[in-house]
C-alpha cells in the first residue's frame, strides 16, 4: 500500500551553516516502526536529489518516535550566503513529507495506516 | 520547583511578551535570548558606527516593561542581550532604571570576556587556528575581513553573578540554553559534575529558547485547531532538583502545549541527537521522557548527560561581498514558461554587460522555489514570482544587475506585474565561520553594578 508521509508524521526542519536538518515524528507512536524501516537515508537522499549538494544522514529517536535527517550542502551556503527564499531550511519539513512510501499491505492494514490513494 | 519563562525567542520578537510572562502568573525568572548566528555581525556594524551601541536595544524596553515585578516581587531576569557590548547595555538599562526611580533598587550582572576580537591574531600566532568547522578551511583566507569573534560561553558566569546578588544578568555571546540552565545551578546547586541534572537544565532551554515555538507557533501538527495564537502563551518551564520538570504557560492564553508541540521544538535544529554538545555538558536527546501531564502541560523526564568537551565554538563574522534579489510576477497563462524565459532574458542580458558574480540563483516562487522538482507540474499555475539573485565581491556588478530588473517589464515576457517595490537593494553579507578553541583562553568576568 503506497503511505504519504504526511498522512503519519509531522516535521519541523532547521539549520546550521549550510546543513537543514528534518526531524519527522510519527503522527502515532505504533507508525513509528513504519517510519524506522521504510524512510531510509538513501530513500530520503534520493527524494531530495537535485535539491541538496551534499550527504544525507539519518538519525533514531525512538523516545520520541521520530526520525533526525540532515541534508547537507541544502541551503544554497547557508545564512546571510545564501540567495535561497528558504535560507533556513524552515519548509524541507514539508517538503520530506511529500514522500510516498511503499508499505505491504498486511503491515500496512495491521498498523492501520491511512492510504494514499 | 524553580519556574524559568522565556520571553523573547530572537532580536525582533514580540515586544510585549516579556511583560504577559512576568504578569501572567508567578515565575521567577524571565529568560530572553535575542542572538542567532547573524545577529552578533549585525551588532559589531552597529558598534562600528557607534561605539556605544552594539546590544540588542529592545532589551531596555523589555526591562522597563518588567520592572515592577523584578523590584517588586523579586523576578530575576537573563538576557544574552549585551551583543557585542555588554557593559553599554548594562549602562543603558541602569539609566532606564533611574529614569523610573529604580536606580538604586537593581544590580546588574555584566558578564564579559566572550569576545576575542581584540585578540584574535595573538590567539593565531599561538597556534589556535580557528578552522571553519564546516569547511576544514583556516581562518588566514578570511582574517582581513573578520568583524567580530565571540565564544559561546556557558551558564557558570551567570551562575557567578545570581550569586552576587544581581537581579539582571547581561551577557553576550552566551549560549542559549545557559540562559535558563544558569538559574537552576544557582538554586539547585548542581554541581559540575551533575551530568543528568546539567543535560535536563539544556533540554529545558533548548525547548524554550525559541520563545512560542513550542506552545503552538509555527506547529504544524493539527495546526488548524491551535487556539487563540494572535494571543499566544509563552512557554515556561517548572523545574525540580532532580531535573525533572514540566513545560507549560500561563492560564488564559492561546496556543498549546503538548507532546507534539514539544517533539517538533525538540527535533528543531538537531545534530547528532546523542550529543547536544554545550560548554557545561554534552546531552543526549535519545534518553527524553515526554508524557502529558494535564492540559497545556508535558512532563520532561530520564533526560541523562555526560562530561563535555575541552573546546568551546566560537562565532566569528566576516564581510563576505555583496548580493542583491530582485522579483516580478509572471500570471496565467502560463506563468511559469513566461518566468522562465525572464529568467534567460536576464541571464544573457547579465552576461552581454560582461558582469560576473560569484553566484546567481533563480526561483520560481509559487511554482518550484522551496519544493523543486518535488512541487509537481505548475505549468497552470495562476502566478509565478521570478525570483533572482546575485552574489559577489563587486558592489558595482551587483549594483548594476539592480537596474536590470525594471526594464524587462516592458521589454520582457508578458502579464508581468508587482514590480512596485523599485530596484532590487544591495546589501553587504556577513558570513558565519563557526570555530573551536580551547576552552582555557577564554577567561570570562562578572561584574555587579548597581
Amino acid at each position: 500500500m503506497r503511505i504519504r508521509l504526511l498522512d503519519i508524521a509531522h516535521a519541523r526542519s532547521g539549520d546550521k551553516g549550510d546543513t537543514a536538518n528534518v526531524g519527522v515524528i510519527a503522527l502515532e507512536p505504533r507508525w513509528y516502526e513504519v517510519l524506522e524501516q521504510f524512510v531510509t537515508r538513501k530513500k530520503v537522499a534520493d527524494h531530495f536529489r537535485g535539491m541538496i549538494d551534499g550527504e544525507v544522514e539519518r538519525y533514531e529517536l525512538p523516545n520520541l518516535n521520530a526520525l533526525n535527517f540532515l541534508l547537507h550542502g541544502a541551503l544554497d551556503g547557508g545564512g546571510t550566503l545564501s540567495l535561497k527564499t528558504d535560507a533556513q531550511g524552515k519548509v524541507y519539513s514539508t517538503a520530506l513529507l511529500r514522500m510516498v512510501i511503499d508499505v505491504p499491505d498486511a503491515e500496512a492494514r495491521r498498523l492501520q495506516l491511512p492510504s494514499a490513494q | 520547583m524553580v519556574r524559568v519563562a522565556a520571553g523573547q525567542g530572537f532580536w525582533g520578537d514580540d515586544l510585549d511578551a516579556p511583560r504577559r510572562q512576568v504578569e501572567g502568573g508567578p515565575i521567577d525568572y524571565l529568560m530572553l535570548d535575542y542572538l542567532a548566528e547573524v545577529t552578533m555581525s549585525i551588532l559589531q556594524k552597529q558598534k562600528e558606527r557607534d561605539p556605544s551601541l552594539g546590544y540588542a536595544r529592545d532589551f531596555v524596553g523589555a526591562v522597563e516593561s518588567v520592572l515592577p515585578a523584578v523590584l517588586d516581587r523579586g523576578v530575576k531576569v537573563i538576557a544574552n542581550a549585551g551583543g557585542v557590548n555588554p557593559p553599554s547595555c548594562a549602562a543603558a538599562v541602569k539609566a532606564a532604571a533611574e529614569k523610573r526611580g529604580a536606580g538604586g533598587k537593581l544590580r546588574i550582572g555584566v558578564v564579559t570576556g566572550d569576545d576575542l576580537l581584540s585578540r584574535l591574531d595573538d590567539l593565531i600566532v599561538e597556534g589556535h587556528a580557528l578552522a571553519n568547522m564546516e569547511t576544514g578551511e583556516s581562518l588566514s583566507t578570511v582574517r582581513d575581513s573578520v568583524l567580530s569573534a565571540n565564544a559561546y560561553i556557558g551558564s557558570e558566569p551567570i551562575v557567578e553573578a545570581l550569586e552576587g546578588g544581581a537581579n539582571i544578568v547581561i551577557t553576550g555571546r552566551s549560549t542559549d540554553t545557559a540562559l535558563t540552565m544558569a538559574p537552576l545551578r544557582h538554586e539547585f546547586g548542581w554541581g559540575g559534575k551533575s551530568w543528568d541534572q546539567l543535560a535536563a537544565g539544556i533540554v529545558a532551554g533548548h525547548i524554550i529558547e525559541c520563545g512560542a515555538q513550542c506552545s503552538g507557533g509555527n506547529c504544524l501538527y493539527d495546526w488548524r485547531s491551535i487556539p487563540d495564537l494572535a494571543n499566544v502563551g509563552y512557554p515556561l518551564v517548572e523545574v525540580r532538583s532532580d531535573g525533572t520538570f514540566v513545560v507549560t504557560k500561563h492560564p488564559k492564553t492561546g496556543g498549546r502545549v503538548s507532546v507534539p508541540t514539544v517533539s517538533e521544538q525538540l527535533v528543531y535544529e538537531m545534530g547528532d541527537p546523542h550529543a547536544y554538545i554545550t560548554p557545561d555538558v554534552i546531552a543526549d536527546f535519545t534518553t527524553i521522557r515526554l508524557a502529558q501531564d494535564g492540559e497545556n502541560r508535558v512532563l520532561v523526564s530520564g533526560i541523562k548527560g555526560k562530561p563535555p568537551t575541552d573546546k568551546l565554538k566560537v562565532s566569528i563574522a566576516y564581510r563576505a561581498g555583496f548580493k542583491a534579489v530582485g522579483t516580478l510576477v509572471y500570471v496565467w497563462p502560463d506563468a511559469l514558461d513566461k518566468a522562465q524565459l525572464a529568467d534567460r532574458i536576464l541571464r544573457e542580458r547579465l552576461d552581454r554587460l560582461g558582469l560576473k558574480f560569484e553566484h546567481i540563483l533563480s526561483e520560481f516562487v509559487g511554482a518550484t522555489a522551496t519544493h523543486g522538482h518535488l512541487a509537481g507540474d505548475q505549468r497552470n499555475a495562476p502566478e509565478v514570482q521570478l525570483r533572482f539573485g546575485v552574489r559577489g565581491a563587486d558592489r558595482a556588478a551587483v549594483e548594476r544587475f539592480t537596474r536590470e530588473i525594471a526594464p524587462l517589464v516592458l521589454n520582457g515576457p508578458p502579464s508581468v506585474t508587482g514590480f512596485a517595490g523599485g530596484r532590487p537593494k544591495v546589501e553587504e553579507i556577513v558570513a558565519y565561520w563557526p570555530a573551536l578553541i580551547d576552552k582555557s583562553v577564554v577567561k570570562t568576568r562578572v561584574e555587579i553594578i548597581q
